[in-house]
């Protein structure tokens, strides 16, 4: 049986599980998380520097090296597609001319929710400009569509909002862009905890990237870990195929003959 | 670029570095402000006037009066 690897832009990984480097109490807890997860992809943001302020300060990129991950520079707090590309020419830069990029361009603070408009824009330009772009969108399916005919190398549709924790809400939705697009489509925001990341793999989705459900948990350590089984089991259960649900034509799993009389 | 030319004397140049405004003697090049800001050789990317400075560049380049730089790094984010 040939290894079941996510091929993403020309290269496999085995896990199937990208994480966000965000909110951790520090270094040491990210690094422990990642370690744990197993993840391969790695989300960072790209910020300005704190000017004047401890230049010995460790940086991230000490405790996550390119060489070990492949560093997804994103898009986060961005709102406009302009802002978009200019971050992440900035993070080409920062990274040696490294092309794999997550592109989210959001609509509202409240919500995070993406402004699609903006965000086919941003993918325009930035596939234009050699990028290769994993798009953080909404679960629409027609959105999902012209972002791969762009050229997007991943469709990344939310489950719920960013940070929400509110798990997989339109599962119907998301089979409908996997239904619709060749490019893998990866769950980005919404799980909240080891079965909602499990239900995306059942579903099809060909991997979940998260944040805040490993580092808002009470050990994020070992929700890390619990992730990283939740997303196999569910990636295994889906290759298996499930069993049909049936309603009411129970099957009994013990022979029905040889009972005592 | 040039402007010593006209003017014997060094005259100061404002920079607005990450939206904070600094002066600087106006012969002053990318790498010597990185180095008294004490950023040479770390991990960051410099983008000057809206446009990508690529790093080769830094030593060459020197600094304009009303120039705008954003100098970033990368942090933990989702």
């Amino acid at each position: 049986m040939n290894k079941d690897t996510l091929l993403i832009a020309g290269k496999s990984y085995n896990s199937r599980l990208l994480i966000g480097t965000g909110k951790y109490k520090d270094f040491a807890e990210t690094q422990a998380a990642v370690e744990a997860s197993g993840a391969e992809i790695i989300t960072i943001a790209i910020r300005r520097s704190n000017i004047g302020q401890n230049p010995n300060e460790p940086n991230l990129l000490d405790v996550l090296p390119p060489s070990k991950y492949t560093l997804l520079p994103n898009t986060a707090g961005c709102y406009s597609a302009d802002d978009a590309v200019r971050t992440l020419r900035l993070a080409r830069e920062l990274l040696n001319g490294h092309s794999l990029v997550k592109l989210e361009v959001l609509g509202d603070p409240q919500s995070l929710y993406p402004n699609v408009v903006e965000t086919l824009a941003a993918a325009k330009t930035l596939v234009a400009d050699g990028f290769q772009v994993m798009v953080y969108t909404s679960d629409d399916p027609i959105i999902a569509k012209q972002l791969e005919d762009i050229g997007c190398v991943a469709i990344m549709p939310l489950a719920s909002l960013i940070g929400s924790g509110m798990g997989i809400l339109n599962p119907w939705n998301l089979e409908l862009i996997m239904d619709r697009v060749q490019v893998p489509v990866i769950v980005d925001a919404g799980v909240g905890t080891a079965s909602d990341a499990a239900i995306a793999m059942e579903l099809g989705c060909h991997g979940v990237l998260m944040n805040t459900a490993i580092a808002a948990a009470q050990q994020p350590v070992l929700m890390a870990s619990a992730m990283k089984l939740a997303v196999d089991a569910g990636r295994m259960a889906f290759l298996a195929g499930r069993m049909p649900k049936k309603l009411y034509s129970a099957s009994p799993s013990s022979p029905t003959s040889g009972l005592i009389s | 670029m040039d402007a010593t030319s006209h003017d014997q004397n060094l005259k100061v140049i404002s920079i607005s570095i990450n939206g904070e405004v600094r002066q600087f003697d106006n012969s002053i090049s990318v790498a010597t402000l990185l180095e008294q800001m004490q950023l040479t050789g770390k991990r960051i990317a410099l983008e000057r006037n809206g446009e990508i400075l690529p790093r080769g560049q830094f030593n060459q380049q020197l600094l304009a009066d009303g120039d705008q730089l954003e100098i970033v790094v990368a942090v933990g984010g989702g």
